[in-house]
């Protein structure tokens, strides 16, 4: 079939990834009006479930799995669910997905929607443990009783839930990072000053600037892990150790595919792969950030639950209204205390402490270019953060094409409080 | 019960009620519409007077739950309960607000 002979309209539409974005799709199809057929492959075995918890409620065992699901209570998206099975490779030109039991699913369209899997290192000894997946949580969470000794490797988002979350266990907590204080290479040193006092008093030892050599365990395949090494050759013992250290989109499927792949799949600003007729949405997608000028992947829960409506609403052809994106958004729990950022950090923006300290635990602090304010951080302070979250959805420099029926919605609005 | 004068709350803004237990957020919308919900969001502490309002939804400030502003029902994840939405009327531009006699769905760890 040649690519020009795509089927117009869409009367079907495959989505690979049964999760976040995967779900938003769905929902997103049905809302825009979407009656086809739409198949949804998911890799595991769970209905749609929400990510965020498994490293803070779940994790503490103050929410269970029924707290989890995407699905509202009355959702009937009528679609045709094949969960537990992995796409393993897709057909563009036909839009066939080929699952790794040798099924295929073929549609007019298709989303891909697989998401990151946590980076790890092979041959790893019992007690080793990466956190994705509701599985993931339900093994890790079994291990952390009170008195185990954890070592967490990477001092990001999760690593620090994790380490949050344990502490409140009763585990006692070792945080290695690579880096100076925890997040300040991305939000700067207030930011990192600020986190590494709550976790401190907290009770979680952070340890900065230090790289792990290797993972030690009792000898043996499936040898219990027994702590970790530094390059300096300094070894921290552990019972448990859980890796923080980042992920990768999941497009290991796609890889003869010839679509194109970067971080993440290479989309357009509203989704589109290099491939007619697919979409990729979520995590495991760059879309193209005119802001930026490059393609740029996200891994925050809002992006990946937003950006399907616009994905959709593309796939559909329907000229729907571009909405201008709002500025991406990231919120962390730590410890009690809710950090949460907005915006855009390019690099070499000016930071400006606008109210809080570190030590207090409640800093705002603001990101600018020029006079311009692109970014913000909020630790304890959700009122200020949502004030200049608003502020923030016009970006000083002009967004073509989406943005080219948005500007009204775009046009800067005043915070709703007053900003001292 | 008054709130305040119609006046008061600027289209697209929203005003968080403390003077009822539990708070209440009256919202005035783009459109000019007028509607009251709890102001606390069923999932975790977070005042949805602060919120994103889009049409009759508003996304809460936290982790980004919608809520209709109607009905109270839950549009979108992570919340699962609705919250109450009160009856308003507007009349000589004046808010009036008659509450709910519904029990309110709190999050965990808040207490009337
Ligand atoms: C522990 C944890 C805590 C987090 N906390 C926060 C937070 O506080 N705030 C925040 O903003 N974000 C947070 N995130 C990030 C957020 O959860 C993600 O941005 C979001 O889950 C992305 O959704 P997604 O649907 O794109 O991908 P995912 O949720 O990763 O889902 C992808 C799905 O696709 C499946 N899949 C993969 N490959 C295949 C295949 N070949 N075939 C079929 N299925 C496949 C996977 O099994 C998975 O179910 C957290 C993430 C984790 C893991
Ligand atoms: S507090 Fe409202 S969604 Fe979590």
């Amino acid at each position: 079939m040649s690519l020009s002979s795509l089927p117009e309209p869409v009367r079907s539409v495959t989505i690979v990834g049964a999760s976040l974005a995967g779900h938003a799709s769905a929902r997103a199809l049905r809302d825009l009006g979407f009656t086809g057929r739409i198949t949804i492959v998911g890799g595991e075995e769970h209905r749609p479930y929400d990510r965020p918890p498994l490293s803070k409620d779940f994790l503490a065992g103050t929410a269970v799995a029924s707290d989890l699901w995407l699905e509202g209570e009355n959702e009937d998206l009528d679609a045709d669910w094949r969960l537990g099975a992995m796409a393993a490779s897709l057909d563009p030109a036909t839009r066939t997905v080929m699952l790794a039991d040798g099924r295929t699913v073929t549609s007019d369209a298709v989303v891909i929607s697989t998401g990151s899997f946590a980076k790890t290192f092979p041959q790893l000894p019992a007690g080793v443990h990466t956190l994705r997946t509701l599985d993931d949580a339900i093994g890790l969470r079994a291990e952390l009783t009170p008195g185990t000794r954890l070592v967490v490797v990477g001092s990001g988002f999760i690593g620090l839930e994790v380490a949050a979350t344990a502490r409140g266990l009763g585990v006692d907590v070792t945080v290695l990072g690579t880096t100076g204080n925890p997040l300040s290479r991305a939000f700067g040193t207030a930011v990192g000053e600020a986190v590494q006092g709550i976790q401190e008093r907290h009770g979680v030892r952070i340890r900065n600037n230090t790289r792990v050599e290797a993972v030690l365990g009792q000898g043996g395949t499936g040898g219990r892990v027994t702590g970790v090494r530094l390059i300096s050759g300094e070894i921290i013992d552990a019972d448990v150790v859980v890796l923080g250290i980042g992920s990768i989109a999941a497009t290991d499927w796609l890889e003869d595919s010839g679509i194109e792949l970067g971080s993440g799949v290479v989309c357009s600003e509203v989704g589109e792969t290099s491939a007619p007729g697919i979409f990729a949405v979520g995590d495991c997608s760059a879309w193209f950030d005119p802001v930026r000028g490059t393609h740029h992947r996200i891994e925050h829960w809002s992006d990946s639950r937003d950006r399907p409506a616009i994905a959709m609403a593309a796939l559909l052809s329907i000229d729907a209204p571009a909405k201008a994106l709002r500025p991406s958004y990231l919120w962390s729990d730590q410890a009690g205390s809710r950090i949460q950022f907005a915006g855009r950090l390019l690099g070499g923006e000016t930071v400006d402490v606008e109210a809080g300290t570190a030590e207090g635990g409640d800093l705002l602090v603001v990101y600018r270019r020029g006079d311009e304010p692109v970014a913000v951080v909020g630790i304890n302070q959700p009122k200020l953060v949502a004030a200049w979250r608003k502020r923030l959805t016009a970006p000083a420099i002009a967004r073509p094409a989406i943005a080219r029926s948005a500007t009204s919605a775009s046009e800067p609005s005043e915070p709703a409080v007053s900003i001292a | 019960m008054r709130i305040c004068a119609l006046a008061d709350i600027a289209r697209g803004d929203a005003l968080r009620v403390d003077t009822v237990s539990p708070p209440i957020a009256v919202f005035h919308t783009e459109d000019g519409e007028v509607f009251a919900i709890d102001d606390t969001c069923s999932h975790q502490d977070a005042s949805l007077a602060d919120g994103w309002v889009e049409g009759c939804e508003v996304e809460c400030p936290l982790h980004a739950s919608k809520f209709d502003l109607r009905t109270g029902l839950v549009d979108a994840p992570p919340a699962k309960r609705p919250i109450r939405a009160h009856t308003v009327t507007v009349s000589d531009g004046d808010i009036f607000v008659t509450l709910s006699t519904a029990d309110p769905n709190l999050p965990p760890g808040v207490t009337l």
